[in-house]
């Protein structure tokens, strides 16, 4: 046999075998499928003690919104996290990825891992795909270096940067960063800047929406702060619910009742005479 | 005309108190032509585990035959069943191995886990999660299900009242979609019964 004829769980690495026959779908005039997006606004910056990131929570499949409250900022190490902004298999699949690597490295090590690191990985990866894992990142961390806030491209390009953002509302984001943004702010004072800036985000692009998340990092210590500010709350919610007039037609019911699970506790039974 | 519209289908899962529901259309057609009206989109993978796939019929069951066989080598390995969010995992891992040429279907995955909390979650194509707490949809009448669901759930439901609210959204929501219909198929777990139901729908 020259080939497994069984399917065995794979190592690693992208299939390529059915791109083959969803270009001869496309070739037939087929439409090739959308994929979830995170049409986002995701910023960082640096501040007095450490570094802010913070994220709008939409995720959108074309003019839908498939997701009101997903979470765009991923962990990727005690003291690194990462905001994702593209397509979001690509986002989520890279930095948990990269994070595993990362946790291995700390295994092998035993030092706490650095941001730079984190950013090789990431630019690596993404550079060996040439664009077409659509991931645009914004890294941020503090290590034994001190903070740092790093942006990453889908081709792989990286920045280094005192603040950043990214995403579809970047341009609002950034006016706001542009205008306020100094050296040297306060816990407090950062954090109400990030929020503003993702707000201005959501308000004034339309592949933002929904809550704000922050996650600040300082030097041994970090905070996600899951849904800091929901800024659009459910308006329409009816207090009775949806009452039905009519039962639904149904043709068939069958119903399986399932076992009740058994505990088996194995009891020290005396040992078998001789 | 786009890949998932070529069969047609409507999916859907919700939660309720302790319980959950998942509920599919039995239309499999090519293109406007209706072929089977008794097609099955919703699998069992255990007693509380099930996984609705719309999108590309062929690959709908290519893709249950790989989870099936996945999720049986793991009841082998581990001597017990997966949770939800590992199966979820599982799927998203089998769906991003294919980034580039990927299975058109979109799965909506719903179970029970520990202590009974019921679990629901959809992905992309390419395995992206997107967990939710209340109901998540896919298909071709996706559109239409958000809003019929948006306006009929409501939180902790018992059984036969999350049967109705899923029956009513699923109907109403088939009726303005011209690809997906002629009746449906809703399953409604609980902890220790499975509820299965054919619906009646409209014919055209």
């Amino acid at each position: 046999m020259s080939q497994s004829a069984v399917d065995v769980p794979p190592k690693g690495g992208f299939s390529f075998d059915m791109c083959k026959r969803n270009d001869m779908l496309i070739q037939k005039g087929l439409k090739a499928p959308s994929f979830l997006k995170t049409g986002t606004t995701i910023v960082g910056l640096i501040f007095q003690d450490g570094v802010i990131l913070g994220a709008d929570t939409r995720a959108t499949e074309g003019p839908i919104v498939a997701d009101k409250n997903c979470e765009k900022i991923h962990y990727m190490a005690p003291n690194i996290y990462c905001c994702g902004a593209g397509t979001a298999a690509d986002t989520e699949a890279v930095t948990d990825m990269v994070s595993s690597q990362l946790r291995l490295h700390r295994y092998q090590t035993g030092r706490d891992s650095r941001v730079i690191t984190a950013l090789t990985l990431l630019k690596k990866h993404l550079f060996s795909y040439q664009g077409h894992v659509s991931a645009a990142l914004v890294l941020g961390g503090v290590d034994i270096t001190g903070p740092h806030l790093h942006t990453i491209y889908p081709h792989g390009s990286t920045d280094t940067l005192p603040f950043a953002t990214m995403g579809s509302g970047s341009l609002a984001a950034m006016s706001v960063f542009e205008a306020k943004y100094k050296e040297g702010l306060t816990r407090d004072e950062g954090i109400k800047l990030v929020a503003e800036a993702i707000c201005s985000g959501i308000f004034n692009d339309l592949g933002s929406g929904s809550n704000v998340d922050i996650c600040v990092i300082t030097k041994g210590n970090k905070e996600y702060l899951r849904n800091y500010m929901e800024p659009n709350p459910r308006t329409y919610v009816s207090s009775k619910g949806y009452s039905f007039t009519k039962k639904t037609e149904v043709l068939l019911t069958k119903i399986t009742p399932l076992m009740e699970r058994v505990e088996i506790t194995e009891v020290g039974g005396e040992a078998m005479e001789e | 005309m786009s890949i998932f519209e070529y069969n047609g289908s409507a999916v859907v899962a919700m939660v309720g108190k302790n319980c959950f529901a998942i509920a599919s259309d039995r239309r499999l057609g090519v293109q406007l032509q209706t072929i089977a009206t008794d097609f099955q989109r919703i699998f069992k993978i255990h007693d509380h585990l099930f996984i609705g796939l719309s999108g590309l019929a062929t690959d709908v069951q290519t893709l249950y035959q790989r989870l099936v066989f996945r999720h049986k080598l793991y009841q082998l390995r581990e001597e017990r069943d997966m949770k939800p969010d590992t199966f979820a995992s599982l799927v998203s891992a089998i769906l991003y191995e294919k980034r580039f040429g990927p299975y058109l279907c979109q799965p909506v995955i719903a179970g029970l886990g520990e202590d009974n909390k019921p679990f629901i979650c959809t992905m992309d194509s390419i395995g992206a999660k997107e967990l939710a707490k209340d109901f998540v949809v896919s298909g071709t009448a996706s559109e239409s299900l958000y809003g019929a669901c948006e306006a009929m759930y409501k939180p902790d439901m018992e059984a036969e009242e999350l049967f109705e609210t899923i029956s009513q959204a699923l109907l109403s929501s088939v009726d303005r979609d011209c690809l997906s219909g002629w009746g449906g198929h809703v399953y409604v777990v609980t902890p220790n019964e499975v509820k299965e139901r054919i619906l009646k729908g409209r014919m055209d």
